[in-house]
């Protein structure tokens, strides 16, 4: 039970955590989107790792081969993926529209600029 | 028609009358006519029923079922069909007089004032009639939403203010207790149904049933054991014939009604009679009477004085039935009916010399009988009547409470009743007084009496006060129907 | 043959009808798909639904591939009864978009809005029909995606900061879900949820389950806005078009909820959810929070599609309130609240879009003498006002009916008596309404006298019609509630 033969555990850990600090801590629409894919992008590791034996080969039945990787994980991941990256695409389209709309792309001034307009259709 | 058919028809006309009162806004004199036309049709059909249940039989009718064992469904029992009967033969008499009232005064929004009394009285009828506790609880809150538009009529901050009071203490108390206790009721007995003999006979602990009588008692907030009486002079803002609908006709008297329901047909009187726990009724009853008697004699605006009368004869009803012998279960059936005629005939007098004169306060009412002899004849008539003295109606509803409560050897309730027709008449009789005995004030301008229908609707109540007491037979008989399943 | 492939049909339709829509960029022939679309998905859910009261449950597999390894479709009790307001929704929101808006976007956006809408139909009726964990999670983002953009769509520019908002959470939200299931996962090997509830029973090592169990909680939690991670409700629902209010308001956390419901009951079970770990007692305590700091709240809003919003938060404390009461009368309470919430507060806000058509916006300073000016918009959103009170006679009566009940068979009177106090409120923010439209007189800013286009009024008075009649005739809804709380509790043990 060392710290080493848990490594990929602690890097998925290290980029949830760091990816969920950007999206709280960071007032920049963009930042937050980054810390958000980072925070997605954890998740990616944390499937797939545990599916790789080492040693294993992809699961293509053959006498020569004994063991096999899970191939379920990397499917399910490569959906994520694309989740992934639809979610970055919308969310950078919002921010295009947002600044369009409010000149800014910080939150705090966009808040304010809601505060101070109140009615604007 | 059936029983079955003639329950259909006292529940659905007041609606189409209401749908047609909407739809003829535009004619006041055809809008007026379909009132009068539905109000004579209901009070027929509600009188084809009587024959049927003075015979003994309990017409129904099941609807459909609301919840899982329980349904939307109507039976006609004596007590029911007692107020039924109240209820729409006062409301011919209450369209008569409005007609006169909302014409003299130049109201607005009459066509939603007469729709929305149309749709109280089809509440009332469900009231009247349910079957069980879930029907009754729909048409109870049904009665406090239609009758709310009639409280605010005017629109202004004060009718905002008192539709706000109105609203909060009836949904407040049926909402938040008289729902819980339902549902307890539920979920102890397993039937809601209105059974003789009542449906909580050793289900629960006493406790318990202590707990859910007085969750009963005050939930049923419009029979206004004080401390949830606000609501009743709140109320006030309204136009008179409003005031009439809640005191005589509907609301009130839905609410005594269903406490007497819920006191002989839920708990059943053998129950409550063995049950320490409901000891505290008739006390809270009698601090009501004697308290609201008290504030009636100190207020000088006429409204508010008969309001406060109205929350001191109601408890008469609940401390009649609390005091759980079948001669004051008689009693106070027969007082649903006795008040009804009186009070309404009170509050007709007092919107007569309102719309008359413009007066609003006792100490204003020198010398004004000479001015409107019949309408405070009227007046003296039911005064007669809520002090209990012959030969009005009152007297024979106080007759039987006095009698059973002697025949139980209540005294204290024998004493808070002698002690309350004192206050009655102290509060009462200074008003015939400065009517007929007082000079006119020098300056008051000269008035005859009220226009014509109103004058007429009130003669009318004060002739039933007095003809119900040399004829009180058929209600009698419904009364003692229910006091023999008390 | 046909009706063997139902259940994928459900989903199927309204999914290819979104591209359908693309490819055809008018407005009028889109309207017509997304309307067959939803109408083919509400009917395929009426089959549904009277085919599990038939013969019991549903599984279809996607491919003919067999679970575990395939996919599979389940429709049971619970899931058909979602799967019944999901599409009935849609099928009375999209014929009151048809007016509602193409007066709210500019016309060549018009079809592109039939595309969210079907795509997310597809989502929330795949959350709901999947037996299969990790399809939840794609469906659930195929939902939440396109409901982003269906927010977005709103006329004011604070829609996009909402839309923002938003999808930030709900990604955070769906991104602990598929954490929590990754985590289960790698605990027992499987992904379809009737296998993960059989495996997990045999899982030694708890830890990592109670994990996946926290992060599924938290990622749904997010998604149902369950206080406090309702954040961004309020602006989400107050800033949209109306028609996506009130079909979002409808259906989205009612599914969520329907996924919370699935994963206690169905998948950890009641044992570990109540005994290991004291969900319900959490469940119970932001229930009750929710419903009086939210009611609250909405008592103070100047606004009527954000006092609703706010109501809603509420309105999802009673559901999970009745979650955590984990009793066969708290559990028919939360389902049977599920619909008729879901029916109350689509008419409200179709009503209010209506108002917002006539009025410019839903302020309510702008509904004065509102009872004169719109007289059938008013009375219906009185009538669901009503509802949300839980007056006899309306739907919202018999969900408060069963939650006072549970309380009450539970032993917890000063439940019950929450229950009904918290009622109070709602009437009082509801009569703010009731006394501005009928007690003050209209001035300026009241829009002129005249309904809101037929279109739209028949809808919303559609559902009005349907909260007075679930209000009498509960055998529909109470008995398939009754039946998915059995289920539920059956599964549990």
């Amino acid at each position: 039970m060392s710290v080493a033969s848990h490594f990929s555990y602690w890097i998925t850990i290290l980029l949830m955590v760091a990816g969920l600090y950007i999206v709280i801590a960071r007032g920049n629409l963009v930042k937050k989107l980054i810390g958000l894919s980072i925070f997605q992008t954890s998740v990616y590791l944390l499937y797939i790792a545990p599916g790789k034996l080492i040693g294993g080969t992809a699961p293509i039945i053959s006498p020569a081969f004994k063991i096999y990787s899970n191939p379920l994980p990397h499917v399910l991941i490569l959906t994520a993926i694309v989740v992934g990256v639809a979610t970055l695409a919308l969310g950078l389209a919002l921010v295009v529209r947002i600044r369009e709309a409010y000149g800014s792309i910080e939150e705090d001034e966009i808040l304010a600029a809601d505060r101070a307009g109140g009615d604007s259709e | 028609m059936s029983p079955a058919q003639l329950i259909v028809a006292s529940l659905a006309l007041p609606l189409a009358g209401a749908a047609g009162i909407a739809l003829s806004g535009r004619w006041p004199n055809l809008r007026e006519g379909v009132t009068l036309t539905t109000a004579v049709a209901l009070f027929a059909c509600v009188l084809g029923l009587l024959p049927g249940v003075l015979g003994g039989a309990l017409p129904q009718l099941f609807v459909l079922e609301m919840l899982p064992g329980i349904a939307l469904g109507f039976r006609v029992e004596p007590l029911g069909m007692l107020f039924a009967l109240v209820a729409s033969g006062l409301w011919i008499v209450n369209s008569i007089y409005s007609i006169g009232y909302m014409r003299a005064n130049e109201e607005p929004h009459q066509t939603r004032f007469y729709v929305c009394f149309a749709l109280s009285l089809a509440a009332t009828i469900g009231i009247a009639f349910a079957s069980n506790l879930l029907t009754m609880f729909l048409f109870y809150e049904a009665l406090t939403l239609v009758t709310y538009p009639l409280v605010t009529h005017h629109g202004d901050a004060e009718a905002r203010a008192g539709g706000r009071t109105y609203l909060g203490y009836l949904l407040g108390t049926s909402i938040g207790l008289l729902l819980p206790a339902i549902i307890a009721t539920w979920a102890i007995a397993g039937t809601l149904e209105f059974t003789p003999g009542g449906i909580l006979g050793g289900a629960a602990s006493n406790a318990a049933l202590g707990g859910l009588l007085a969750l009963y008692m005050f939930g049923i907030g419009k029979a206004a054991l004080m401390p949830v009486h606000r609501w009743l002079p709140a109320a006030m803002v309204a136009p008179t014939p409003v005031s009439a609908l809640l005191h005589a006709v509907a609301v009130v008297k839905a609410g005594v009604f269903a406490v007497v329901k819920v006191i002989v047909y839920v708990f059943g009187v053998g129950t409550l009679a063995k049950l320490r726990a409901a000891d505290w009724l008739p006390t809270v009853a009698g601090f009501t009477i004697i308290a609201a008697s008290v504030v009636a004699l100190y207020s000088d605006n006429l409204k508010r004085r008969l309001a406060y009368s109205t929350v001191s004869q109601l408890s008469y009803v609940v401390l009649a039935a609390a005091l759980l012998t079948p001669l004051t279960v008689v009693g106070a059936v027969m007082h649903i009916a006795a008040h009804a005629v009186s009070k309404i005939t009170l509050f007709f007098a007092a919107g007569a010399i309102y719309t008359a004169s413009g007066k609003t306060e006792v100490s204003q009412l020198d010398g004004i009988g000479r001015r409107m002899p019949w309408t405070l004849g009227a007046f003296s008539i039911a005064v007669l009547s809520m002090i209990g003295l012959p030969p009005a109606v009152g007297f024979v509803s106080k007759w039987y409470i006095l009698a059973g409560a002697v025949g139980a050897a209540r005294w204290t309730a024998v004493a808070v009743i002698a002690l309350s027709t004192l206050l009655n008449a102290a509060y009462f009789a200074p008003i015939v007084y400065r009517a007929f005995l007082r000079p006119p004030a020098q300056a008051a301008a000269a008035h005859g009496e009220a226009p014509v229908p109103m004058v007429a609707a009130l003669c009318v109540t004060a002739a039933a006060t007095l003809a119900l007491f040399l004829y009180p037979g058929p209600l009698l008989a419904l009364a003692r129907l229910v006091g023999r399943m008390a | 043959m046909t009706f063997a492939h139902l259940p994928a049909l459900e989903v199927v339709v309204p999914l290819i009808a979104a591209p359908l829509t693309v490819l055809i960029r008018r407005s009028a022939p889109a309207w017509a798909i997304a309307a067959a679309a939803c109408s083919f998905s509400f009917v395929a859910a009426l089959l549904l639904a009277a085919e599990v009261a038939a013969h019991g449950p549903i599984s279809y597999h996607l491919g003919s591939w067999a679970p575990p390894w395939g996919i599979e479709y389940r429709v049971d009790a619970l899931s058909a009864f979602v799967l019944v307001l999901v599409s009935g929704m849609a099928t009375v929101t999209v014929p009151y978009a048809w007016r509602s808006i193409a007066a709210e976007l500019p016309r060549d956006q018009v079809y592109l809005f039939y595309t969210m809408f079907c795509l997310c139909l597809a989502g929330l009726l795949g959350m709901t029909i999947t037996g299969d964990a990790f399809n939840l999670f794609v469906f659930m983002e195929i939902g939440s995606l396109s409901s982003y953009v269906l927010i977005a769509l709103g006329r004011d520019r604070r829609a996009q900061y909402a839309s923002y908002q938003y999808l930030v959470l709900g990604t955070i939200g769906a991104t602990f879900y598929v954490i929590g299931i990754g985590i289960l996962y790698l605990a027992t090997g499987t992904l379809n949820i009737a296998d993960l509830a059989q495996r997990l029973q045999h899982v030694e090592n708890l830890r990592p389950v109670l994990a996946g169990l926290a992060f599924i909680t938290v990622g749904v939690s997010l998604k149902l806005a369950l206080y406090p991670l309702h954040l961004w409700l309020p602006n989400a629902y107050t800033y949209a078009p109306s028609a996506v209010t009130a079909f979002l308001a409808a259906t989205a956390t009612k599914v969520s909820v329907y996924v919370l419901l699935r994963f206690y009951f169905s998948v950890f079970g009641l044992h570990l959810v109540s005994v290991t770990l004291p969900m319900p007692e959490i469940l119970l305590v932001l229930s009750i929070v929710a419903i009086v700091s939210a009611s609250l709240v909405a008592l103070y809003q100047t606004d009527l599609k954000r006092l609703f919003a706010y109501s809603s938060v509420a309105q999802i404390g009673y559901i999970t309130l009745g979650m955590s009461l984990t009793s066969r009368a708290g559990l028919t309470a939360s389902v049977v609240h599920l619909f008729n919430h879901g029916i109350t507060k689509g008419a409200l806000f179709l009503l209010l879009g209506g108002v917002a058509l006539r009025a410019g916006r839903t302020g309510l300073d702008r509904v004065h003498g509102l009872g004169r000016a719109m007289p059938l918009t008013s009375l219906g959103i009185v009538i669901a006002g009503l509802s949300l009170i839980g007056v006899p006679g309306t739907a919202g009566f018999v969900s408060k009916w069963y939650l006072v009940l549970a309380a009450i068979e539970a032993g917890r009177w000063w439940l019950a008596a929450f229950v009904v106090a918290t009622s109070l409120i709602a009437v009082a923010y509801v009569w703010r309404f009731v006394e501005a439209a009928y007690l003050s007189e209209p001035d300026e800013r009241t829009p002129e006298p005249g309904e809101a286009p037929l279109a739209m009024l028949l809808p919303a008075w559609l559902l009005v019609a349907a909260c007075v009649y679930f209000g009498f005739d509960t055998s529909y809804t109470v008995e398939a509630a009754r039946r998915a709380a059995l289920l539920l509790l059956g599964a549990a043990q």
